[in-house]
């Protein structure tokens, strides 16, 4: 394997999350009874004209400034002609040589282009019952047809199945931090394309390569991207060439089936969508766009790890749910605990419950300041989530405050060295390791509130060290 | 000049069955009209003219995210000519046919 | 002024209707009774009332009913754009056009023959027979748009309306000897019309004279929000009201006044630019260089947009369905080639090669730019110019069949009104004279008279017209008769 790189493009078909569709006012929804969602435009109706959603011409343009994206001063539809019954016009409204976008990137990865278009409506097998010819049948259900579509175009730019599944992940954050998508692969509001080649590793010219279709999770965009890789792989090292075209990945099976590769390519017959006028952005446009846009989680990444020295993936994991990433700003924020200190102890509460912020701060302070120790902390901290309240008030009802250095602690390091002669005996003859093994009584004797420091300091007083 | 061929691989592209009579005699017809369109190929390749593909000078119009009634599935099924179970039926796409992308 | 309602126009038949003197429901049925009795073969569909629906009598209108070309959707009533793959399809919505007209107090009283989708010169193309020139019956009223021309001419409607794509409103007006008024692309809404090419399609007014045209476009014009590219004119229509030409300037473009158009058509164009000149008009020759060119561009453009308009009569969602060998293909190869006729199918499969791979430059793109060129020509023209004229059609009514078998000779038809139509600005025709088929017979039949203008000048293009209509004073009754 490492004598060949993989080079992967994605491309990428997320539905907008507009009310309407894209050129119809009919509202999106979805696993509602077929055929109750349409209206003369969306089902093809003779003399029915698309008229632009602006809705999802703002997402188009939200995307394009969160990627860096050269936005075109003239965006033009155009018509992809081509004849299956779930295109109710025997064309799909897209767009072809001026894209709303072009250009831009996400994390590592070039994109090529944004374009916006109009979703295919949905077919239901229904098999030969009650047909003439006894011939296999479908039905067609236009509820999907017209819904808003971006499509994204990634450069070659991946060039590991795994990699190409972690940015997947990662445009999937900036989609659904964008408020553009619900990107749910299950649902098919986010799908993806692969476009597969290999090449000897340390050359730069591209091999032939195949597109793989439909990648419904990123487990299938995984292992189909692999399967492929190998396939490919296993071909050239066989001496065998790999040929264009287009496959299908199987997930139950592991297999790869092609698609169509007789016949000759395709001819979709692209000219400029006569119904329809440019879309040229005015200033106007792009600044209400621009108002919209949120931090993207690349940024925020990278802002959790140069201004609170998070390592990547501890700022990765809360950027990730953003709901616990603007938890964990608002603790930082709420009092001068370290920030490090107090992502490590956000981390030991998977879901916050009842507790607060600026209480989370309190209580990494406490710990700091040696009020209580590490072990008791964690117990402050489940009764914070657990019922709310303030620290303070937790850690006198249970006792938990750390002994200080004095009478009482004391007492405890004297009955435990008198228990553990044999201990005391490893200690006085050198081996300071030893100490170790009294920490455990220490605590269990003091039920965590005794702060470590402190009891080591003591015994080394009381032996003479 | 169009063949027999071409017109069969137009016809293709457009979903019309064509008969081998129709077959000729289009070939014959639409290579008339194709050697007279192609009198603008005298005006040379217009390489500085930019194509005009619409004559309004509109840009932007758009309308607003907002609802509209859709039609009752019975309407929108009334005119098929082969409704089931609330839906269209067709003959299941099988192999030959193109798929979308 | 006779008592027969059917020998007013369509304004003063409004206002006979406004003064008391008309009941709106006696020319509805004085109406109804002539369609009913048409052997033109004008109308796809007539209404039964026995009474002209709501419509407003009191609007602009007036109550005065209206044919509609049967490719405009009317809702419950069969709309099928003169094609066997839509025969008996009832559409759930209508076009705004016809809403308009509704609204404005004009009552739909039929639907009118056409060439299948609008593609056709004479009528003949309509899977619903041909309809015959009321002048005479031997010989087609023009097309596309000939039931709504035919029908207005012998007098079965006061007024219809049509849809231009090269030319199909102004050639049957002219060969029917009637006003059709193509306005400014975008001056009307398309929604609801079924489409033949997006970017040229523009419905338009059929009328006795220029003054019912004005109506009827004030009526029908206006933005829609169903139509992207419906902006509406830029200033109300006014009532025409010129009875003189002084100040106007009319260029003549050589191109399209000499070669290919019969001399009875160009003797009695001068005619009329003599009367132009009497009227205080300045006429010229002027200069449409690539207009030649305008045809063939037009002939790769509309084809190219119909193959892609035309892919939804698939037989899945409405309209034909025939099964073939069961399997999807068959079904929609069998489907399209029952349901199309020939004229329809050359243009699909014309439209599909220019468009298709290796082709699209050479033919689809090329043709956008003769496009622009032929703007331009108009743009110089209009800076020297207020309007231009031409014949509107190269000949007279043809008998019917002379020119089904040969494509490109029903397509010279066009030669004059393409290059308005490649440009989106309005044209007049009125007619101006009854011409002899041939030198030395009796028969003499109408010929039409273009004036075009620039986009959004339909009131100087109706004033003028209205002043020239006056001077020539076009005598119509016989095709009533
Ligand atoms: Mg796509
Ligand atoms: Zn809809």
């Amino acid at each position: 394997m490492s004598d060949w790189e993989p080079v992967i493009g994605l491309e990428i078909h997320v539905q907008l999350a507009t009310r309407t569709k894209m050129f119809c006012g009919c509202e999106l929804a979805f696993g509602d009874p077929p055929n109750t969602h349409t209206c003369p435009v969306c089902l093809g109706l003779p003399g029915t004209l698309p008229v632009t959603n602006a809705r999802a011409i703002g997402f188009g343009l939200l995307m394009g400034l969160a990627f860096g994206c050269e936005i075109a001063e003239r965006a033009v539809f155009s018509r992809k002609n081509y004849f299956y019954p779930d295109l109710a016009k025997g064309y799909q409204i897209s767009q072809y040589d001026k894209p709303l976008c072009e250009g831009g990137r996400l994390g590592g990865v070039r994109l090529t282009r944004i374009h916006l278009e109009e979703d295919a409506a949905k077919l239901i097998h229904v098999g030969a019952s009650g047909r003439i010819h006894g011939s296999d049948a479908s039905i067609v259900d236009y509820n999907r047809g017209g819904t808003p579509l971006a499509e994204l175009v990634t450069e070659p730019d991946l060039h590991s199945a795994e990699q190409a599944r972690e940015w997947l992940i990662l445009l999937r954050e900036t989609l659904r931090q964008l408020g553009v998508s619900d990107v749910d692969m299950s649902q098919g509001s986010l799908r993806c394309d692969g476009n597969v080649s290999v090449r000897p590793a340390g050359t730069t010219a591209l091999g032939t390569k195949t597109e793989l279709k439909n990648m419904n999770s990123f487990a299938h965009l995984e292992a189909g991207l692999n399967a492929e890789i190998k396939r490919q792989i296993a071909l050239l090292e066989a001496g065998e060439a790999v040929s264009q075209e287009t496959l299908h990945y199987d997930a139950r099976t592991g297999t790869l089936t092609s698609l169509r590769s007789k016949e000759q390519a395709h001819d979709y017959r692209y000219f400029p969508e006569p119904d329809l006028v440019p879309v040229a952005p005015t200033e106007a446009m792009l600044a209400a766009a621009r108002a919209e846009l949120p931090e993207l989680p690349a940024q925020r990444i990278a802002r959790f790890e140069h201004a609170f020295a998070l390592p990547t993936d501890q700022a990765r994991a809360l950027v990730w749910r953003p709901e616990r990433a603007a938890f964990y700003e608002a603790a930082v924020a709420a009092g001068d605990a370290e920030p490090r200190q107090v992502a490590n102890w956000l981390e030991r509460a998977p879901e916050t419950g009842s507790l607060q912020p600026a209480v989370l701060a309190q209580l990494v302070a406490l710990v700091a300041a040696g009020t209580i120790s590490n072990d008791a902390g964690r117990q402050v901290l489940d009764v914070l989530v657990a019922e709310g309240g303030d620290p303070q008030a937790v850690i006198e009802r249970e006792g938990l405050a750390a002994m200080d250095a004095g009478g009482e602690l004391d007492a405890v390091v004297a009955q435990v060295l008198a228990d553990n002669p044999e201990v005391v005996e490893r200690i006085q003859g050198g081996n300071a390791q030893a100490v170790g093994a009294l920490m455990g009584p220490i605590m269990r004797a003091t039920k965590g509130r005794a702060d470590g420091a402190a009891v080591q300091r003591l015994i080394r007083a009381r032996l003479g060290l | 000049m169009l063949s027999r061929e071409q017109v069969l691989h137009v016809a293709r592209l457009a979903r019309l069955q064509l008969g081998d009579e129709e077959l000729d005699r289009y070939a014959v017809e639409l290579s008339k009209v194709v050697d007279w369109v192609d009198t603008i190929s005298e005006l040379g390749d217009l390489a500085d003219v930019e194509p005009t593909a619409h004559v309004v000078a509109l840009v932007n119009v758009l309308r607003a995210d907002e609802p509209q009634p859709s039609l009752p599935a019975e309407v929108a099924l009334a005119a098929a000519p082969d409704p089931y179970e609330g839906g269209f039926r067709v003959p299941s796409p099988g192999g030959g046919s193109e798929t979308p992308s | 002024m006779s008592d027969d309602p059917v020998d007013l126009t369509a304004a003063q038949a409004a206002e006979r209707i406004r003064s008391g003197d008309l009941a709106a429901g006696d020319l509805w049925r004085a109406y109804r009774d002539r369609a009913e009795r048409d052997d033109l073969n004008c109308f796809t569909w007539v209404s039964d009332a026995a009474e002209p629906d709501d419509a407003a009598a009191g609007g602009p209108l007036g109550g005065v009913p209206v044919a509609v070309k049967d490719l405009f959707c009317t809702e419950g009533i069969p709309s099928q754009a003169g094609s066997r793959i839509l025969e008996g399809y009832k559409p759930p919505y209508t076009a705004t056009a016809v809403t308009r007209l509704r609204d404005a107090g004009a009552p739909v009283l039929a639907k009118t023959n056409q060439d299948e989708f609008a593609m056709g010169s004479s009528t003949e193309n309509s899977a619903y027979g041909p309809t015959l020139n009321p002048w005479d019956r031997s010989r087609v009223p023009g097309g596309s748009s000939g039931g709504s021309a035919a029908a207005v001419a012998a007098g079965l409607v006061p007024w219809a309306i049509g849809t231009d794509t090269g030319g199909s409103i102004r050639q049957p007006a002219a060969l029917c000897g009637i006003v059709g008024l193509k306005p400014t692309y975008g001056a009307i809404s398309r929604h609801g019309m079924i489409a033949f090419a997006s970017s040229l399609d523009q419905a338009g007014p059929f009328t006795r004279d220029v003054t019912d045209a004005a109506l009827v476009l004030a009526a029908m014009q206006g933005a829609d929000p169903n139509d992207s590219t419906a902006l509406g004119l830029r200033e109300d229509v006014r009532a025409p009201s010129a009875t003189d030409l002084r100040g106007v300037r009319i260029g003549v473009p050589s191109e399209l006044t000499g070669e290919g158009i019969e001399p009875g058509i160009l003797a009695a164009f001068d005619h009329t630019l003599d009367q132009a000149r009497e009227l205080g008009a300045t006429v010229q020759t002027c200069t449409l260089p690539h207009a030649p060119q305008g045809l063939a561009a037009y002939y790769l453009i509309a084809p190219a947009e119909c193959s892609s308009n035309l892919a939804r009569y698939d037989g899945v969602r409405y309209g034909l369905r025939v099964e073939g060998e069961g399997d999807l293909l068959s079904m929609y190869a069998s489907t399209r080639a029952a349901g199309f006729g020939d004229e329809v199918k050359r243009r699909i499969l014309i439209g599909t090669y220019a468009l298709s791979s290796g082709y699209y430059d050479a033919y689809y793109a090329k043709a956008q730019k003769v496009r622009t060129l032929i703007a331009r020509d108009f743009a110089d023209v209009f800076a020297a110019f207020d309007l231009v004229a031409t014949p509107t059609a190269p000949g007279v009514a043809f008998e019917l069949g002379a020119k089904t078998a040969d494509p490109l000779a029903m397509y010279l038809n066009d030669y004059c009104t393409v290059p308005m139509s490649l440009t989106g600005i309005p044209a007049i025709s009125i007619p101006n004279a009854l011409v002899a088929v041939a030198e030395g017979t009796a028969l003499s039949l109408p010929s039409g008279f273009q004036l075009a203008g620039p986009a959004f000048s339909e009131n100087a293009l109706l004033d003028a017209a209205h002043a020239l209509e006056h001077t020539i004073g076009f005598d119509g009754s016989a095709a009533r008769a």
